[in-house]
């Protein structure tokens, strides 16, 4: 395995303000570090800025100060469309509401990335393919969202976020629309591909599922609160 | 710039949200549809009227000048010409003796009669009094037998030319030489038929008319200083010598006249082109009228369209955020919503072709030997792309921009 810095925070704040007179300082001067291939767990009340701490990390918005280096580049100066291509080659993104394209069938949800990627048709529809086979539903293709039941449909989103191979793998909340059982199901695909060497953030409520990470971050108020590594790691995988 | 694959993403995007919305698409597209039938019965009408005006000015003769007591195209002078000198037939004469560009003059008249063979009889036909040269001015061709000759006219013989339609409806099995007819009574020996001209401008049929003498013409249907209404055509050795043709010709009438210099004409010469440029000022002001009511219906349903790729914006801000978030770049979403706003408009577009095609074979068959020009179709389907693009840019723009965190918030 690689090993090096892969995501670098210095001072990163993000304030949002609702109108002239009132500000909210969704994140306040976090400093944090991630290695290649660690997988690590967000935890915090709900409103305490995991989300942002995740739209930040994935490119999807910008800081209002600090510096984020990612993969060694800074980032937090970057353009619209350089930030789109850092999302398009090194991030995959898993929702809570997992977010797929209502019309269009699983197969294509998942070429979405490649798409933009420029990657021609034939390949395209191979890799995809492959990514869906990897969560388990390739006889689901052909499927429409809506002809999927919620787990299913968290897998096609899966399957669309390592898709691209990407260096970073986000997660936000990706079992909080799920029964208990079908969270489970995500998160033995979730820890699999940690133990393939992909590079994991998740943000979750679930005490018992953040002790599958190797490492638990805990924000409170936009700080974060503590950052520990986790002793006796439990996994899934071997029940 | 955008990769083929993310331009064919685009376009299937575009296409699938079309189908999802087909009625709200097919509505919005209104007003292109009605631009696009303007635009096209435009010209259509214009292609008509060009085909009815070309095949009947032919018979007018490119090479001809009339001279006559009226130009043509008179405005509202007619008031003040109506006291002009009728022509006559000496100021014909001094024409043929005295110009150099003339090859061929040709005086005549004309009344409506009642033409009679045996039992059959044509009623309302045209009676023409002229000379020997007329066939060769209005490039008439002979179906059978001969015009009249030089001596039958200078001579005054009872003789006739029947047009295409008289001779048919006289003499059905043909045959008609050497017999004689009755014009108005009088007595005429058929010595030709002409060939077929068809109708001038749609209005009158060429062919439903006889020649005559102009000398049996003033003996028996009309005295030749009772009521006037003589044209003196000229042909003119060459198109070219037009313009020295016609002063020359002025020259003449003047000297006939004996009018003092410095005074204005009191005659006219008229041609062709003098109701070319009529006929184009009118082409003019049907294009005016119709590229006028295309480009309201156009903005209206530019408006239209640019309303409801607003709305698809709105309703698809999830959907944007989404793409963003996988790496869509701003360029990739605003072509999304181009590609969508055209494409509607060229439904609209084609949706307007389709419905004017059945109209133009419509006017074809009932109003006027027309047809659609290829020229107008290519023009209007860019027009509704053009629309189509331009409707779309705001809307477009404002997907592009959007924030892909706020646009993955929205509910
Ligand atoms: N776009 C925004 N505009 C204004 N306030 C926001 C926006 N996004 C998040 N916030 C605020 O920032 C804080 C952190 O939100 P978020 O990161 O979504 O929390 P979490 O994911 O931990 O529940 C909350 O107080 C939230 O209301
Ligand atoms: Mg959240």
């Amino acid at each position: 395995m690689d090993n090096g810095t892969l995501i670098k925070f210095q001072k990163i704040s993000k304030t949002y303000s609702l109108d002239e007179a009132e500000e909210v300082h969704a994140l306040q001067e976090i400093s944090l570090e991630v290695e290649r291939n660690e997988y690590v767990a967000v935890m915090g009340p709900s409103g305490s800025g995991k989300s942002t701490l995740m739209n930040l990390v994935g490119c999807l918005d910008t800081p209002s100060s600090g510096l984020y280096e990612f993969n060694g580049v800074n980032v937090s100066s970057m353009s619209d469309n350089e930030l789109a291509r850092i999302r398009n080659r090194e991030i995959g993104f898993v929702f809570q509401t997992f977010n797929l394209l209502p019309r269009s069938d699983a197969l294509h949800n998942v070429e979405l990335p490649l798409i933009y990627a420029g990657i021609p048709s034939a390949e395209r529809k191979r890799r995809a393919e492959e990514a869906l086979t990897s969560v388990g539903l390739h006889d689901r293709a052909h499927h429409k969202p809506n002809e999927l039941s919620g787990g299913q449909r968290q897998r096609v989103a899966i399957a669309r976020a390592l898709v691209t191979r990407p260096s970073l793998i986000l997660a936000d909340e990706p079992t909080g629309n799920l029964d208990t059982k079908t969270g489970d199901e995500i998160m033995i695909i979730v820890e699999e591909l940690h133990e393939k060497g992909n590079t994991i953030i998740l943000v979750t409520h679930e005490e018992y599922i953040a002790e599958h990470a190797e490492r638990i971050i805990r924000i409170r108020d936009g700080r974060i609160e503590s950052d520990t590594h986790v002793r006796n790691r439990k996994t899934l995988n071997q029940k | 710039m955008l990769s083929l694959t993310e331009i064919k993403e685009d376009i299937l995007i575009a296409l699938n949200a079309i189908r999802a919305n087909l009625m709200r698409s097919s509505l919005t597209t209104l007003g292109i549809v009605i631009g696009v039938l303007s635009v096209t019965l435009m010209g259509t009408a214009i292609e008509g009227l060009n085909r009815a005006f070309q095949t009947s000015i032919a018979s007018l003769g490119a090479d001809v000048l009339y001279v006559q007591k009226f130009p043509w195209v008179v405005g509202e002078e007619w008031w003040r010409l109506r006291n002009r000198k009728e022509l006559t037939l000496t100021e014909a004469k001094a024409i043929e003796q005295q110009s150099t560009y003339a090859v061929a003059v040709a005086p005549a008249q004309g009344t409506t009669k009642t033409v009679k063979y045996e039992s059959q009889s044509a009623e309302g036909v045209a009676v023409v009094g002229s000379n020997q040269d007329y066939a060769a001015l209005q490039g008439a061709s002979l179906a059978e037998g001969r015009f009249l000759t030089e001596m039958e006219s200078s001579g005054a013989r009872p003789v006739v030319v029947l047009g295409a339609e008289i001779g048919q409806k006289l003499f059905p099995r043909g045959g008609a030489i050497g017999h004689s007819v009755k014009i108005g009574g009088y007595s005429f020996r058929v010595v030709g038929v002409l060939g077929k001209l068809g109708s001038f401008l749609g209005l009158f049929s060429l062919d439903n008319r006889v020649v005559i003498p102009l000398e049996q013409y003033y003996q028996h249907f009309q005295s030749q200083h009772e009521h006037g209404g003589l044209s003196i055509g000229v042909k003119v050795r060459d198109v070219n010598d037009l313009p020295e043709a016609r002063e020359e010709l002025r020259g003449i009438l003047r000297k006939v006249r004996h009018a003092a210099p410095g005074t204005e004409d009191d005659f006219a010469i008229n041609q062709q082109d003098l109701l070319t440029n009529a006929f184009n000022s009118i082409g003019l002001v049907i294009a005016g009228v119709g590229l006028f009511i295309t480009g309201l219906a156009l903005f209206v349903g530019g408006i239209g369209i640019m309303n409801v790729m607003f709305v698809a914006v709105k309703e698809r801000t999830r959907e944007i955020g989404v793409r963003k978030a996988l790496g869509a770049r701003r360029i990739t979403i605003m072509v999304q919503f181009l590609v969508e706003s055209s494409a509607i408009c060229l439904l609209g577009g084609l949706i307007g072709l389709v419905i004017a095609f059945p109209i133009t074979i419509i006017i074809d068959k009932w109003v006027l030997p027309t047809a659609m020009p290829i020229s107008i179709v290519v023009i209007a389907i860019l027009v509704s792309l053009a629309v189509g693009v331009i409707s779309g840019l705001l809307p477009a723009y404002r997907a592009a921009r959007l924030d892909p965190v706020e646009a993955l918030r929205y509910e």
